[in-house]
């Protein structure tokens, strides 16, 4: 069964909602779209409603989380990102203060409203900012957990979200760590390092490639900041090679960190696939991801082309 | 009182040149145009004691024009919350004292500012978060007149009236000049009274610099229910120091010695009595 993880955002709101009164939520006149409209019904009183004023819509998150609240602060991740980016930077990280942005809509897979809304940079932004945490959760239940583990993070946390629907990676047993990554695929000629909703299909290619003898490693990053560096140095040092996949712009975002930390501890040849430096534009979102190179196909070949360069 | 309270306030303008000689940078203008309103805030109006500066039930004070920095911290540092031997250190490497306020570093300080407009957003929430907790607590803002041009100013200005936020007060310190100029040259932001209230704001105008008139504007916003109010205080931007006062050059340029010793002997001239 495929669940956005905005959807599991808005359960996991419900249930926090109950187990905290202090949480908050704010909302920037999209609750239908960002999910938070199940905790604006349970919860009225802690349901605050910005409007169409996405820096206002943080600032007032900053000034909850003062006086002790626990706010979440949601609409999408263009606007989020981006328009609100200077009051996040000030407000939010140099106070270090607990507010939790939760970023839907996410990525190409915003589909037919196009590339004005396809936020493809916002990893890259956020994960630039001192004291942010950056996660972006790869299916409903780590998508859940995040939501919850959130909470118990100290200072501000980006919490990415897509609109599309995402199958299944992770079963019950599940248990998200804050800046853990985790294999969830042995392999030993290579790496593949995925993110959000691209990990399922770093998996499918894995599983493809596995027929034809290639065994790869397939490690789902969910933390971006602060990233799970014992697990890349790991993987560069026993599979040598190491490809990355992401819905985001390859500058900046899953693909960059990753870099960053190959390149300091134990270099060795990555490739980054995600959308090539250009926006975005409407359409049907798996037709997008196909156009922009976020295909499984897209994942064969490049973990193919880098096993032939070496 | 209000001698005592004119007393503090000199001795807070003392301490505002004495800091920024000593820096080299920094405020001057806009800093004394509010000393009389801080003076009030911290010496009559606010709940707040730096014995118990964490208290949850304290009144909150956002200087979101966070450039006037000094005046705060003067006020902070008479108040208690901290050591007056601190002010000589504004700006400089290391000091709790950034040339902005930093709630992180700084006593007292309940909300970092400085990139503007955004103070105002921050003091929604605090107001906000105080209603739902039933607090009695007060929020008190105060705003730059140049400030208001950014565009967060009106979006948080919507949400304090949409949620009726009568815990909270804003100050407008109406010294009518900014860096480039007058405000009016510069962008206009007048009609003031019209605007706020056209945002469901009860308007309080006052003088400024006459603590009858400021205090009269506080205990009238303690009166008015379901909405939030703010003062339009008529300020002159240098007060105190009749060089600097509606000197626009004076907005962002530190005092030399000689500034500070012909400043010092006007300040000592409006001290009423001895000091503290």
């Amino acid at each position: 069964m495929s669940i956005a993880t905005r959807e599991s955002y808005g359960k996991a709101l419900i249930e926090l909602g109950k187990e905290n009164e202090n949480v908050v939520v704010l909302d920037g006149d999209l609750s239908k779209s960002t999910k938070t409209a199940g905790f604006a019904s349970e919860y009225p009183d802690r349901f605050i409603n910005a409007g169409i004023a996405e820096q206002n819509l943080m600032g007032m998150a900053a000034g909850l989380a003062t006086v002790g609240k626990v706010p979440f602060a949601s609409t999408f991740a263009v606007f989020a990102s981006g328009r609100a980016f200077e009051i996040i930077r000030n407000s939010i990280c140099y106070t270090n203060l607990n507010v939790n942005i939760a970023a839907t809509h996410a990525g190409i897979t915003v589909g037919e409203d196009g590339g004005s809304h396809q936020s493809i940079e916002d990893i890259a932004l956020m994960r630039s900012l001192p004291n942010m945490t950056v996660i972006v959760p790869a299916d409903d239940i780590e998508a859940k957990q995040a939501v919850k583990e959130a909470v118990n993070i100290d200072g501000p946390v980006y919490l990415r979200l897509g609109r599309l629907g995402v199958p299944a990676i992770f079963d019950e047993n599940y248990k998200f760590i804050p800046g853990k990554g985790t294999v969830i695929k042995e392999g030993n000629d290579i790496t593949i390092v995925g993110t959000g909703l691209m990990v399922s299909k770093c998996l499918e290619a894995a599983n493809l490639l596995e027929n034809e003898g290639i065994n790869a490693r397939v490690i789902n990053i969910s933390t971006i900041k602060p990233i799970d560096e014992e697990i890349i140095i790991e993987a560069a040092k026993e599979t040598g090679r190491i490809i990355t996949v992401e819905e985001h712009s390859v500058i900046g975002g899953l693909g960059s960190a990753v870099s960053e930390v190959v390149s300091t501890n134990y270099p060795v040849k990555v490739v980054r696939i995600g959308i090539e430096d250009q926006f975005g534009e409407s359409g049907n979102p798996y037709d997008l991801l196909e156009k922009y190179g976020l295909s499984m196909e897209n994942i064969i070949s490049k973990v193919k082309g880098l096993l032939q360069s070496l | 009182m209000r001698e005592e309270l004119q007393n503090y306030s000199s001795e807070l303008r003392m301490h505002i040149i004495d800091m920024l000689t000593e820096a080299g940078s920094g405020h001057p203008g806009g800093s004394l145009s509010a000393a009389d309103i801080l003076t009030y805030l911290y010496f009559q109006e606010m709940n707040v004691d730096p014995t118990k500066k964490d208290d949850p039930d304290r009144d909150r004070f956002v200087l979101s024009k966070g450039h006037a920095a000094p005046v705060l911290y003067g006020a902070l540092a008479m108040k208690g919350f901290i050591d007056l031997e601190e002010l000589k250190n504004l700006r400089k490497l290391g000091s709790m004292l950034q040339g902005h306020p930093d709630m992180k570093r700084i006593p007292g300080v309940d909300m970092s500012t400085g990139s503007l407009g955004q103070g105002f957003s921050a003091s929604v929430g605090m107001a906000i978060g105080n209603k739902l907790d039933n607090k009695e607590s007060r929020v008190y803002v105060l705003l730059g007149d140049g400030e208001i041009q950014e565009g967060i100013v009106w979006e948080a200005a919507m949400a304090a009236s949409h949620y009726k936020l009568d815990n909270l007060v804003a100050i407008v310190d109406h010294n009518g000049l900014q860096i480039d100029g007058p405000n009016d040259e510069v962008m206009t932001v007048s009609p003031l009274k019209e605007k706020w209230e056209s945002f469901g704001w009860n308007v309080i105008e006052i003088n400024g610099h006459s603590f009858e008139d400021i205090e009269n504007g506080f205990s009238q916003a303690r009166t008015v229910k379901g909405k939030p109010s703010v003062l339009i205080a008529d300020t002159v931007k240098g007060k105190g120091v009749s060089f600097m006062e509606n000197q626009i050059g004076w907005h962002g340029v530190a005092p030399s010695e000689q500034d500070r010793i012909n400043a010092f002997e006007e300040l000592q001239g409006l001290t009423i009595k001895e000091g503290r």
